[in-house]
């Protein structure tokens, strides 16, 4: 049984044909991925499935559960979190605050208890805290955790975005470019820490890069998009091997 | 509970009483120093007064990142309910300044519900026109005076209710901004769409936020009707609202300590500038010239003023709090 079902989604802003008839399945635990050129529809689908954009035609199904309609918070808290190709975190809040946010939903206490300081605030408070400096420490953030995220340098802020999502406690984690403007030791030290929470928290994740030996390296299944429409899909090598791939998007140079 | 959540709840606990032994101790200098006038009395009652709208008015606009530019409106809903209730049917003060906070927020929820769902300068603008609304419902409703104003309301608010009160609305809207639901509405007001996407039902908090805000407003103004005994629907209009909102502007977005003082700081300059209605707003429109800049973000933006985490603890520990007493008490029995 798959855990997402994307189902012939069309995505249209007025004449522009973003995304076009888009079918995917995702079993639990895939690791796939997203690829195209500029402007391919990729962060579209992205932002169908969670809800920001409502598609013009086609399903979105989580879990056998119809997502149609449903806001932003709701799919998030139906089990899919993101991070944004172009970085939208909390800036002025603190780095722990971040964590701590994405973690607001499964909080237990009201806001009865907390504006009365009941034991529950606490006790709640504390679990948010705790969770959100675990994750700090696997990103490798625990020194910043008071920093203002915006002062963060670049890399570390899109550690801490993919932090942030998973403090949601997804069970699908779509990465929108989490290596764009890394440079190559940067990004093969996040394509292991992807690789370390994939199979740690057990998640499902669709991932969009354009480094390619990313990609490559990680992905068990890609998935490519041009022009909103998905021209192939399979393994890296069925991928490096595909001449309408080679010639939409990857060039001539990566295939020799 | 564990003792991790003990030690925290016996931490926030002390911090509280020393917080209010503080506070006590400000209220007796200040009774002490100048209960005998009564001029100064009313100025310092009308400065805790507008202690709450500037502190609940920032709820909305600093902390939840919405522009509400209504909030003498809500005070007015809140001033006139209250005013009605002790008046008409000799209602216990108590019961009347809750109905009246009750009604702002009802109020505010209604207001809220379908503007703050929308992005953008809605709410600007639909609370600009509710204040005019309530103008203009106020003028007509002559149980209660119309435009002549509404006389006769009983004389109770005095120092002591007002300054009660500022406490208590500093204290909840501060124990709120520190949990996570004040996370939420901080996270609402610096990205929504982020917001949205790691599970923060945004508009729920835009809403909450502005009722609870609208609530703080009315209260103040149930307790500003029992202070004036007299009431005039000139006294909500917009300019009142600008009032605050310069309150907010200047004490700093996403600050308690900064408009709280702010509105003691613009209470005391207005009484001073009284006479000189003119020079007023210019006094007003040079300070917000110089904020804007020298401190676009007002002078205390983000900032508290809290007591150390230090003394909290030394307290702690010099009082042996907790495990002493428990362990004398296991001694006793035995
Ligand atoms: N809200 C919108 N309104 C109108 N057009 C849009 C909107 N969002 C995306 N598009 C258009 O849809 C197309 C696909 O954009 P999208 O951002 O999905 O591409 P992408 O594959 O993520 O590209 P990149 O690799 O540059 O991030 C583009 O032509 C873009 O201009
Ligand atoms: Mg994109």
């Amino acid at each position: 049984m798959s855990l997402l079902d994307v189902n012939q989604v069309s995505m249209h802003f007025g004449g522009i044909k973003a995304v076009t008839d888009f079918d995917l399945h995702l079993v639990p635990g895939e690791l796939v991925g997203l690829i195209g050129p500029n402007g391919a529809g990729k962060t579209t689908v992205f932002n169908v499935i969670t809800g920001v954009y409502q598609p013009t035609c086609g399903a979105v199904v989580l879990n056998s559960g119809d997502l149609s309609g449903k806001k932003p918070c709701r799919i998030t808290q139906a089990g899919i979190a993101r991070t944004f190709q172009n970085i939208r975190l909390f800036g002025s809040l603190s780095v722990l605050d971040n964590v701590k946010i994405a973690y607001h939903f499964h909080a237990t206490h009201g806001v009865l208890a907390s504006v009365l300081h009941g034991s529950k605030h606490f006790a709640g408070e504390e679990i948010i805290t705790k969770k959100a400096l675990e994750l700090l420490d696997i990103f490798g953030l625990t020194p910043r955790k008071e920093e203002k995220a915006r002062n963060l340098p670049y890399g570390e802020q899109r550690r801490l975005e993919i932090a942030r999502a998973l403090a949601a406690r997804p069970q699908l984690l779509l990465l929108d470019e989490p290596a764009a403007g890394m440079n190559t030791n940067e990004s093969r030290d996040l394509v292991r820490l992807i690789d370390w929470i994939h199979h740690e928290f057990g998640l499902t994740i669709l991932l969009i890069e354009h480094h390619m030996d990313v990609v490559m390296s990680i992905c068990r299944r890609i998935v490519v998009l041009d022009y909103g429409r998905i021209i192939a899909q399979g393994t890296p090598d069925e991928i490096r091997a595909n001449p309408k791939v080679i010639e939409a998007y990857l060039g001539e140079e990566v295939s020799s | 509970m564990n003792d991790v959540t003990k030690a925290t709840l016996r931490k926030a606990w002390m911090r509280t009483t020393m917080g209010l032994a503080l506070v006590s101790v400000l209220y007796l200098g200040i009774m002490f120093a100048v209960s005998g006038d009564a001029y100064y009395m009313q100025i310092l009652t009308l400065a805790c007064i507008n202690i709450i709208l500037a502190v609940s008015l920032n709820l909305i606009n600093g902390f939840t990142g919405q522009f509400s530019i209504g909030h003498a409106g809500f005070m007015g809903v809140g001033a006139y309910v209250a005013a009605f209730l002790t008046t008409e049917f000799k209602a216990p003060f108590l019961l009347a300044l809750a109905v009246g906070a009750l009604a702002a927020a009802t109020v505010g929820f209604l207001v809220g519900m379908p503007t703050l769902r929308l992005r953008g300068d809605y709410l600007a603008i639909a609370t600009l026109g509710f204040g005019e609304i309530i103008r203009v419902v106020i003028v007509n409703l002559d149980r209660v005076g119309g435009s002549r104003g509404y006389t006769g309301i009983p004389s109770i608010t005095n120092f002591t209710w007002a300054f009660s009160f500022a406490v208590i609305t500093i204290m909840i809207i501060r124990h709120f901004i520190n949990s996570t639901h004040g996370r939420a509405c901080l996270a609402v007001r610096e990205d929504e769409i982020a917001a949205e996407a790691m599970g923060v039902d945004t508009t729920k908090y835009k809403v909450m936020a502005f009722s609870i805000g609208a609530g703080f407003a009315g209260l103040a103004g149930g307790l500003f009707a029992h202070l004036l005994t007299f009431l005039h629907p000139s006294s909500f209009d917009f300019l009142k609202s600008v009032d605050y909102l310069v309150m907010v502007v200047v004490g700093g977005w996403g600050s308690i300590t900064g408009p709280a003082a702010a509105a003691v700081g613009l209470t005391i300059m207005n009484e001073l500038l009284r006479r000189f209605a003119e020079l007023r707003m210019l006094v007003y429109a040079a300070m917000l010239i110089g904020i804007m800049l020298l401190r676009p973000q007002g002078l205390l933006a983000g900032r508290e003023l809290a007591l150390p985490d230090k003394w909290v603890e030394f307290l702690i520990k010099k009082l042996r709090l907790g495990k002493t007493k428990e362990g004398r008490s296991s001694d006793e029995s035995a």
